[in-house]
C-alpha cells in the first residue's frame, strides 16, 4: 500500500513520524527508526532553560578556580576548547541529516525571544528539515489572563517563522479556552503545522515515602479521544497539516488518526515500550 | 600578546617531533601547550604532530628524552628547579653522546633552606658542569627568538641546549610580541641536519653500539673528543643569530652591550634583568653617566674573545651580577667567568683594560630587581672603595654583603599607563586583567605588559596585577611601584592593605564599594583619607555586587570593573574601549552560548551609569581604622616575621630576622583571621544532636566542641552558646559547638553532613549558613575566647572509637589556606586529633605542603602543653625515603633510650626503668601514663650527674611512642614517588602512609597522574585517560604484612576513623588510601562529600581494609567495608566536569572508555569480592 503523506510541505514514506523522545539522542536510534519505515524523526527537544544552566555551571565551575593560584591556573585544559550547550544538539542533526534521508525536524523549547530565533536558526543550518516548537508553558502566574497566553504563542510562532525557512510545527497543549480559534490563530501566524498535543510532566505524590514523584508514565491507546476530536474538528479548516501525537501504541490509533484527518501519527511510548522495529510492525498492519 | 612560556612552546613544539613531559613550575604551561596543540592536532614543520608523553618524573622524562634522541627522533622537554636536577644524569649523557636537542627551562630557585616556585638562575647554575650550551633569554619575544636559534644551533653544532628565562618574572609576563613566521622557522632548521641526526641514531639496519663502559686507559681521552664541538658553537651560535636577523630583523649577539660606547662601569648580567638596567643604563645615560650594560645570551661554552671584544675599553668597573649563590666558592659562576676572562685576555696579550671586578647577587626567588637598585650598583662602582661579592634588594645585616640604594628612584615614563589591581583569585580580577592587555595589545598601537602576583594561599589569595600600557616597547620586568590607576575589586582589602602607597600624586582610584558616593567617605580608613587628601587622587566608587547581582552575573564581577578601567583610565577612547570589551566578550564566550555574552553584555551597559566620582572632602573625618593587629600572648618572632609577612611587608624584613636553618614556629595561621568567607555557619544548639559530623568534616578545623562541667556557664559571654550533653553518664554537663567564624572559608561541607532537619522549619539543620556579618564575627571572637578558656576534655575519657567523640579532640591541624572545601584537609585535621601530640610527618611536595607550610603561616599547631605535629617537607619524589629515615632515627633513638635506662636502671629506680621499658603503649591512656613515667625519669635524670644521665636526656622523649606519617598526593605516591613508597611499604618497618588521592596532580593544575581514572579528562589527558587507575592497595596487599586501607569520608566516616586507628596502631608499615574530592574534579565543592558517596555507592572507590594483624591470628584479613554498587558509574561521574567535558569533546570516545571505566570497575569489585572471602590461608603469610 502506498502510505506516502506530506507534512508541512514534507513529503514523508510513512504517516508513522517518531516525536520528540530520548530515543533521538542517538545517531544510530535514527538509522534504526528510517530503516523500520518511520516517515521522519522529531528531534528530542532541546531546552533553552537547561541550555542556560548547563552553561553556567560549567562557566562557574571552570572559572571558580582560575588563576587563584601562582602554580594552578587554570585545572582543566584550555576552557574555550570545550563546547557546550547547544553543540552537542546540533551534532547529532548535523550526523544524522548526513546519515538519513527521512527528514530530520528539530524540537525547540524556548524561554526568551532571542533563544527562540538564534537556536532555531543554528537547528536549520544544522540541517533540520523542519522545526517543532514545543512552547512547553504552564500558565501558573494568577494575574495572567488567557488572552495574554494566547499572544504569547502567536508571538513566539511569529518570531520562529521569521527567523528560519523550513516549516515550522506548533506543539500545543489543549487547554486553550477557544481551542479552534486558537488554531486559526496559529495557522494564521504562519505554523505549518500543529501538533495535537503536547504532555505535561505532571508530578505525582508516593504517599509510601512521602515524596514527589516526577516518573513520567507513558501514553496508553486509552488517551487518544481528545486528540483525535480536535483533528476531526480542524481537519479541512486550517492550512497547516496536523499531527496527532498522543497514544499511538498500535497501527490502530494511527489508522484512527488518519481517519480523522491527520496528516501523520507521531509516537515515541510505542517504540521505548517494544523497540524501534516496532515502527515495521505498525506499517505492516496498516 | 602571549607569555614566555608559551613563546617558547610555540617554537618548541614546532621544532620537534617529541615532547617528553612532566609538570612543575614555573614551566608547567610549556608542556601544557604542548599536549593541547597535540590533542587538536596542530603539526610541526614537518607537518607531523609530535608526540607527548608525560613520564612519571623528570628523571623519567630526560631519560625518555635521551632513548627518543638515540632513536633519531628530535626531541625537547620543559622544566625547573629540582626538575632540572633530577635530568642532570641523563644530560651528561646526551651532550657526551653529542646529541642535538634542546632543554627549555624556566629558570627556579632550589629548595634549600625552603623550596621556592619562583625565579631565579640557581637550577640552570646546578647543571652548567653537563656540557650542555646555555642560551639565556631576557624576555618574552627574546624567549620566542632564542628558542629557535637555539634549535638551529644545536643541529648545527650536534651540542644539546639549555634554553632558559626567568621563571615567572618572563615565563609568566604577558607581552606583546612579533611571532616568527612558520617560513622563517623553515629556514631555520637546515633539513640536512636533521637527516644527520637521524643517520646516527641507533637503528638495526647499521648496528653499532653507544653507551659504553669505559676503562682508565681511555676515559680520559674520551673527554678530550669533544672539545673542538664546543670551540666551535659561539660561531655557530652567532651565525644562527645572523641568519635570524637576516630573516626577522631581530639581530641578536652572544654578548650584547648597551649604553654610553666609552663607558666607565658597566655591569655584566643575563636573564630578564637585562631588560631593567637596559632602561636604567638609557636614564643615567641621559642624565650624563658613562655607564654601559653588557647582556651575555650564550653562557655556555663561554667565548672569551666575544666578551673581551664587546666590553668598551673606557670600562673601569665591572659589577657581575648573579642570580644564583654558590656556597663556599671564590665568587659566583659568571663573575669568576669574568674575572678568569679578564686575567686569561691579560696573559694572553698586552691588556687594553685596567679593570676592577665585582660579583654581586640579586633577584634570588624572584626578589624584585629594580631601576633603583640598578643604580645603587652604579653609584657604588663610582666609589672608591668596592664591596666585592655583595648583596642587592635585601638588607644583610649579618654578614654585611648588601650595598645600599635609594628606593624612591624610579624611570618610569610618564607615557605609560601603569596600572594596578587587587583582586581575589576568585573574583575574575586577573582574567579580566590578562583580557585587558589582550585588548590593547591586539588591537592597538599601545604596547603592552602584564604580570600578575598571587599570595601564598588556595582559598581567598589575594591577587595583584601589574598592568603597563605605552607607545614604546615595555622594557619593565619589574613591579609597578608608582601607578596612576589603582583599582581595589574587594572592599575589605581597603583595611587590610595599604594599597595607596602605590599611587602617585593625582591618580585615579578605583573602589568596589558596596557605599555609593555621597557615604564611602566615612567608611575610609583615617590612612586612606590621608593619602586620598594629600596625593589628590581621585576617587571612584562602583557597587559591583549589586551591578553583578542586578544583571544576573551572580558574584561575578571581573567584567564589570574592566569596563570601569577602561572608562576612567583613558588608555583607549571610551566607545572603542567599550566596543572591544564586548567583542572580546563576544570572543571569549562564544562556546558558551548567547545567554552568557549577553549576561556580559548587560553588565558593561550597567556599569557605566554605574560608575561614580567621590567628591572628596578636605579633611580626615575617618570612623575606622586600618585593621589592628592581634598582640596578645604572641611570640616576638611571629610579631615581627610572621606579622611582617603576612602585611606584605616581608621584602623590609633584614637577614638578621631570618631563621638560619628554615625552622619556623608551628600554629600561626590562628594569627591570620581572613575573614575571607561571605558566609559562615551558626549552630542551632535546640536542634543539634551533637553527632559531630560538621566538625569531623570540616577542611579548615574552624568547628570545635568540647563538654564541660556546667558551672562554666556561671559568667559566659551572651554570645557563648550552650546545650546539655545528650549522652548518659554526664551528669551537670554541658556541650557547645564553637565555630571560629573569621577563620572560615564558606564551603558548606558542615551544613551538608548535618543529619538533622527541622520539625518545624522545613530545610533547617543544626548548622546552617548565614551572612558573615560584623555582628557574626564579633560574636564568634566573643565566644571563641571564651571557649579557648575552657580545658579540652581528657583525652583518655573521649571516645576515640567513634566520630561522635573524635570532635572533642582538640585539632592540631587549624585554619590552612587550602581550597574552600578541600577534600584532604578533613583528613589531615583527623590524624591531628587522633596522634597529633606524638606525630612527626613527611610531607611531599603538593598542595599539602603548600597549604601545610607556605610561608607566611602554618596549619600545624600545637597543644596547651606545648606538643604538636613536627612536619616537614623535603622534596617531591623522596618523600618515603625521607618518612623512612625519619622512622630509622626514631627506632634508634628509642632503642638507645633503652639501653641507657637499663643500664642506669640502679640510679633512676629499677621499678620505674622496668614500667618504662615494659609499657603498653597502644591506647591514649597507656600513652599519657607513659608520658607521666618519663616526666618522673627526666626529673631525676636532671639530679644525677653522669654522663649516662645527659646522654639519656637527650633521647629520653623517644621513650614515648611516636607516630610516624609520610603523607601526600596520588603524583608522589602513584608516580615520582612510587618507587620510594614501594621501597618503605617493604622495608616492614612502622611507617604510616596517608595517600591523599585527588586522582590528579592538583598543586601545578590538574594533570593527569597514574591514580587519574580512565574516561576523565585531565591536563595531559585532553582526550580522556585511556588507561586504568593503579590499584596500589593491591600492590601493597601483595607484600602481606602491610596493613592497607582505602578511605572516603564522605561515604563512611567510621570506616575512615577506624582504618586511621588500625594503621597507626599496626607496628609494621601502613598505608590509606584516601578519596579526596578536588577542585579539580570539576565538581561544586559544596558537593564533595556527596561525591565522595557516590564513588563509593557506585563501586567506583570501594571502602576496604586489609589487616596482617588479622592473618596472623588465621582470620581472613581482607574486610570489603562497602557494599556493591547501588548506583552507576555515570551517576557518580557525570557530576564531575572532569568526565563531562569528554561527552562534551568526543561523545563517541566519552561513552566507549566509559563502557571501559565501568568494565574495569566491575571486575575490581569482583577480584575484592572473592578476596573478602578467601580464607586467611589464601593471603600471604606474615611474620
Amino acid at each position: 500500500m502506498n502510505l506516502h503523506v506530506n507534512y508541512m510541505g514534507l513529503p514523508l514514506k510513512s504517516p508513522i513520524v517518531v516525536s520528540a523522545s530520548p530515543l533521538s539522542e542517538k545517531v544510530e536510534n535514527i538509522i534504526a527508526m528510517e530503516k523500520a519505515g518511520a516517515g521522519a524523526v522529531v528531534m528530542f527537544s532541546l531546552f533553552e532553560e537547561q541550555i542556560r544552566s548547563e552553561e553556567a555551571i560549567y562557566e562557574e565551575i571552570l572559572e571558580q578556580s582560575a588563576y587563584s593560584s601562582a602554580e594552578a591556573l587554570s585545572y582543566f585544559p584550555s576552557v574555550s576548547e570545550y563546547p557546550v550547550g547547544i553543540d552537542a544538539y546540533l551534532r547529532i542533526i548535523e550526523k544524522a541529516s548526513k546519515e538519513v534521508e527521512i527528514p530530520i525536524i528539530g524540537s525547540l523549547n524556548g524561554i526568551t525571544n532571542s533563544g527562540w530565533i538564534d537556536y532555531a536558526k543554528h537547528i536549520e543550518e544544522a540541517g533540520a528539515k523542519g522545526l517543532e516548537i514545543n512552547v512547553y508553558y504552564i500558565p501558573a502566574d494568577i494575574e495572567m489572563d488567557g488572552r495574554t497566553v494566547e499572544d504569547k504563542y502567536l508571538e513566539i510562532i511569529g518570531l520562529v517563522k521569521k527567523a528560519v525557512s523550513i516549516p515550522v510545527a506548533v506543539k500545543l497543549n489543549p487547554y486553550f479556552s477557544a481551542m479552534a480559534n486558537m488554531a486559526k490563530n496559529l495557522d494564521g501566524a504562519g505554523a505549518d503545522a500543529l501538533v495535537l498535543f503536547n504532555r505535561f510532566y505532571e508530578p505525582d505524590f508516593d504517599i509510601e515515602k512521602m515524596t514527589i514523584s516526577h516518573a513520567l508514565q507513558l501514553s496508553g491507546p486509552g488517551e487518544i479521544r481528545l486528540s483525535l476530536q480536535w483533528i476531526a474538528i480542524l481537519y479541512g479548516r486550517l492550512n497547516a497539516s496536523l499531527a496527532a501525537s498522543t497514544g499511538v501504541s498500535s497501527s490502530r490509533e494511527v489508522i484512527k488518526y488518519i481517519l480523522a484527518g491527520a496528516n501523520c501519527a507521531m509516537t515515541a511510548s510505542a517504540l521505548l515500550k517494544h523497540g524501534i522495529s516496532y515502527i515495521t510492525h505498525m506499517l505492516d498492519e496498516i | 600578546m602571549m607569555d614566555g612560556n608559551e613563546a617558547t612552546a610555540y617554537v618548541a613544539y614546532r621544532v620537534n617531533e617529541g615532547c617528553a613531559i612532566y609538570p612543575i613550575t614555573p614551566s608547567s604551561p610549556m608542556a601544557e601547550h604542548a599536549d593541547v596543540w597535540a590533542a587538536k592536532g596542530l603539526t610541526n614543520i614537518w607537518g607531523n604532530i609530535p608526540q607527548v608523553i608525560e613520564m612519571q618524573s623528570e628523571g623519567g622524562a630526560a631519560g625518555a628524552v635521551h632513548g627518543a634522541l638515540q632513536a633519531g627522533a628530535l626531541t625537547t622537554t620543559f622544566t625547573a628547579s629540582q626538575g632540572l636536577m633530577l635530568m642532570l644524569p641523563n644530560m651528561y649523557k646526551i651532550a657526551g653522546e653529542l646529541t642535538s636537542a634542546v632543554f627549555h627551562v624556566a629558570a627556579r630557585s632550589l629548595a634549600a633552606q625552603a623550596l621556592s616556585i619562583f625565579g631565579d638562575h640557581s637550577d640552570v647554575m646546578a647543571a652548567r658542569t653537563t656540557g650542555l650550551a646555555m642560551m639565556a633569554s631576557a624576555s618574552v619575544q627574546e624567549a620566542h627568538d632564542m628558542a629557535l636559534i637555539s634549535q638551529a644551533a644545536t643541529l648545527q653544532t650536534r651540542i644539546p641546549f639549555i634554553h632558559f628565562f626567568d621563571g615567572f618574572r618572563t615565563s609568566h609576563e604577558i607581552n606583546k610580541i612579533e611571532i616568527i613566521p612558520d617560513s622563517v622557522i623553515r629556514q631555520m632548521i637546515n633539513d640536512d641536519l636533521v637527516y644527520a641526526h637521524r643517520k646516527r641514531a641507533l637503528s638495526p639496519d647499521n648496528p653499532f653500539i653507544r653507551g659504553t663502559a669505559q676503562n682508565p686507559d681511555v676515559y680520559f681521552q674520551g673527554r678530550e673528543t669533544v672539545n673542538a664541538f664546543y670551540n666551535a658553537t659561539p660561531g655557530v651560535v652567532q651565525e644562527m643569530m645572523d641568519q635570524f636577523g637576516s630573516l626577522t630583523g631581530r639581530q641578536y649577539h652572544l654578548f650584547e652591550y648597551e649604553g654610553d660606547p666609552e663607558a666607565e662601569e658597566v655591569i655584566v648580567l643575563m636573564g630578564s634583568g637585562v631588560e631593567t638596567v637596559k632602561e636604567t643604563v638609557k636614564w643615567l645615560n641621559d642624565h650624563g653617566r658613562k655607564v654601559g650594560i653588557l647582556q651575555v645570551r650564550l653562557f655556555r661554552p663561554f667565548s672569551m674573545q666575544d666578551f673581551i671584544d664587546k666590553i668598551p675599553v673606557s670600562t673601569k668597573k665591572i659589577a657581575v651580577l648573579d642570580r644564583t649563590k654558590e656556597i663556599g666558592a671564590t665568587g659566583e659562576p659568571m663573575y669568576l667567568d669574568i674575572v678568569n676572562s679578564l686575567f686569561e685576555h691579560a696573559a694572553q696579550e698586552e691588556s687594553r683594560m685596567n679593570v676592577k671586578v665585582i660579583g654581586g647577587r640579586y633577584g634570588l626567588g624572584s626578589k624584585e630587581f629594580t631601576p633603583a637598585m640598578i643604580k645603587g650598583i652604579y653609584d657604588h662602582l663610582q666609589g672608591a672603595k668596592l664591596r666585592n661579592h655583595f648583596t642587592i634588594g635585601i638588607e644583610d645585616d649579618v654578614t654585611h654583603t648588601s650595598l645600599p640604594f635609594d628606593p624612591k628612584f624610579n624611570i618610569e615614563k610618564e607615557s605609560v599607563t601603569r596600572a594596578l589591581f587587587f583582586g581575589l583569585g576568585s573574583d575574575g580580577t586577573v582574567g579580566a586583567n590578562k583580557n585587558s592587555i589582550k585588548i590593547i595589545g591586539e588591537n592597538t598601537e599601545l604596547n603592552a605588559q602584564g604580570y600578575f602576583v598571587y599570595d601564598s594561599k588556595k582559598s581567598g589569595s589575594k591577587t595583584i596585577s601589574h598592568l603597563r600600557f605605552g607607545p614604546e616597547p615595555i622594557r619593565a620586568p619589574y613591579l609597578i611601584e608608582r601607578a596612576n590607576f589603582i583599582a581595589c575589586h574587594q572592599f575589605n582589602f581597603i583595611a587590610q592593605v595599604d594599597l595607596l602607597k602605590y599611587s602617585e600624586d593625582r591618580s585615579v582610584f578605583l573602589l568596589n564599594s558596596p557605599y555609593g558616593p555621597d557615604e564611602i567617605w566615612d567608611y575610609l580608613p583615617k590612612k586612606v583619607q590621608e593619602t586620598i587628601i594629600s596625593k589628590k587622587i581621585r576617587l571612584f566608587v562602583i557597587d559591583a555586587l549589586s551591578v553583578a547581582a542586578e544583571t544576573q552575573m551572580g558574584r561575578r564581577i571581573n567584567t564589570i570593573m574592566q569596563t570601569c578601567f577602561f572608562a576612567l583610565s583613558g588608555v583607549l577612547p571610551r566607545e572603542e574601549a567599550i566596543g572591544h570589551i564586548k567583542k572580546a566578550i563576544e570572543k571569549t564566550y562564544y562556546t558558551k552560548g548567547k545567554a552568557v555574552i549577553e549576561r556580559n553584555f548587560l553588565a558593561v551597559d550597567t556599569t557605566l551609569e554605574n560608575l561614580k566620582e567621590v567628591e572628596v572632602p578636605a579633611q580626615v573625618s575617618a570612623l575606622a581604622n586600618q585593621k589592628e593587629q592581634l598582640s596578645n600572648g604572641i611570640s616576638e618572632f611571629v610579631k615581627e616575621v610572621t606579622f611582617s609577612m603576612m602585611n606584605g611587608l616581608g621584602d623590609s624584613l633584614p637577614v638578621s630576622a631570618l631563621p638560619i636553618d628554615g625552622t619556623y614556629p608551628s600554629g600561626t595561621t590562628k594569627w591570620e583571621k581572613r575573614n575571607i568567607a561571605d558566609q559562615v555557619p551558626v549552630w542551632e544548639p535546640d536542634l543539634c544532636i551533637q553527632c559531630g559530623n560538621c566538625s569531623f568534616v570540616c577542611p579548615h578545623s574552624v568547628i570545635r566542641a568540647k563538654f564541660y562541667h556546667e558551672k562554666w556557664l556561671d559568667d559566659t559571654p551572651e554570645s557563648f552558646q550552650s546545650a546539655p550533653i545528650n549522652a548518659r553518664g554526664f551528669p551537670e554537663t554541658n556541650y557547645t559547638l564553637q565555630i571560629y567564624s573569621e577563620d572560615c572559608t564558606g564551603c558548606t561541607l558542615c551544613v551538608d553532613a548535618c543529619p538533622v532537619d527541622s520539625p518545624t522549619e522545613s530545610g533547617k539543620r543544626a548548622i546552617n549558613m548565614e551572612p558573615n556579618t560584623e555582628v557574626i564575627r564579633a560574636q564568634s571572637q566573643e565566644s571563641a575566647r571564651y571557649f579557648e578558656a575552657i580545658p579540652w576534655n581528657d583525652r583518655s575519657k573521649v571516645d576515640f572509637s567513634s566520630v561522635r567523640g573524635s570532635q572533642f579532640l582538640e585539632p592540631l591541624f587549624e585554619f590552612s589556606g587550602a581550597c574552600s572545601g578541600c577534600g584532604e584537609t578533613p583528613y589531615l585535621s583527623l590524624l591531628s586529633r587522633l596522634f597529633g601530640d606524638r606525630l612527626i610527618i613527611a610531607n611531599a611536595t603538593g598542595c599539602s605542603s603548600i597549604y601545610g607550610g607556605n610561608l607566611p603561616t602554618t596549619p600545624w599547631s600545637t597543644n596547651a602543653e606545648g606538643r604538636g605535629p613536627a612536619w616537614s617537607n623535603s622534596l617531591f619524589e623522596d618523600n618515603a625515603e625521607f618518612g623512612l629515615g625519619m622512622r630509622v632515627a626514631v627506632d634508634k633513638q628509642r632503642d638507645f633510650a633503652l639501653q641507657l635506662i637499663k643500664k642506669i636502671e640502679n640510679q633512676v629506680g629499677v621499678d620505674l626503668a622496668s614500667e618504662i621499658i615494659y609499657a603498653p603503649q597502644k591506647t591514649e591512656s597507656e600513652i599519657r601514663n607513659q608520658r607521666e613515667r618519663v616526666a618522673v625519669l627526666k626529673a631525676k635524670l636532671l639530679k644525677l650527674d653522669m654522663p649516662e644521665a645527659r646522654e639519656l636526656l637527650s633521647v629520653v622523649d623517644h621513650l614515648v611512642r611516636r607516630s610516624v606519617w609520610l603523607v601526600g598526593g596520588d603524583g608522589w605516591a602513584y608516580d615520582i614517588g612510587s618507587g620510594g613508597v614501594d621501597h618503605a611499604l617493604a622495608s616492614g618497618r612502622d611507617i604510616n602512609i596517608l595517600v591523599l588521592d585527588t586522582e590528579v596532580y592538583s598543586n601545578t593544575g590538574g594533570q593527569m597522574s597514574k591514580a587519574t581514572p580512565p574516561a576523565a579528562t585531565a591536563k595531559f589527558a585532553f582526550g580522556g585517560k585511556q588507561v586504568g587507575k593503579k590499584d596500589l592497595a593491591l600492590q601493597a596487599i601483595s607484600y602481606g604484612n602491610v596493613y592497607v586501607a582505602q578511605v572516603a569520608m564522605g561515604a563512611n566516616p567510621q570506616q575512615t576513623l577506624l582504618a586511621m586507628r588500625e594503621a597507626e596502631a599496626y607496628p609494621g608499615p601502613s598505608l590509606i588510601l584516601a578519596y579526596s574530592h578536588c577542585i579539580a574534579h570539576g565538581i561544586a565543592m559544596e558537593n564533595g562529600m556527596q561525591q565522595q558517596k557516590l564513588a563509593v555507592e557506585s563501586a567506583y572507590w570501594p571502602l576496604l581494609r586489609y589487616n596482617p594483624e588479622l592473618r596472623k591470628a588465621l582470620h581472613n584479613p581482607f574486610v570489603l567495608d562497602s557494599p556493591e554498587a547501588r548506583k552507576t558509574m555515570e551517576e557518580y561521574a557525570y557530576n564531575e566536569m572532569r568526565y563531562k567535558i569528554l561527552t562534551k569533546t568526543n561523545p563517541a570516545e566519552a561513552e566507549r572508555l566509559m563502557e571501559l571505566a565501568k568494565e574495569m570497575v566491575a571486575l575490581r569489585w569482583k577480584t575484592y569480592e572473592r578476596m573478602a572471602d578467601t580464607p586467611a590461608s589464601g593471603f600471604q603469610p606474615v611474620n
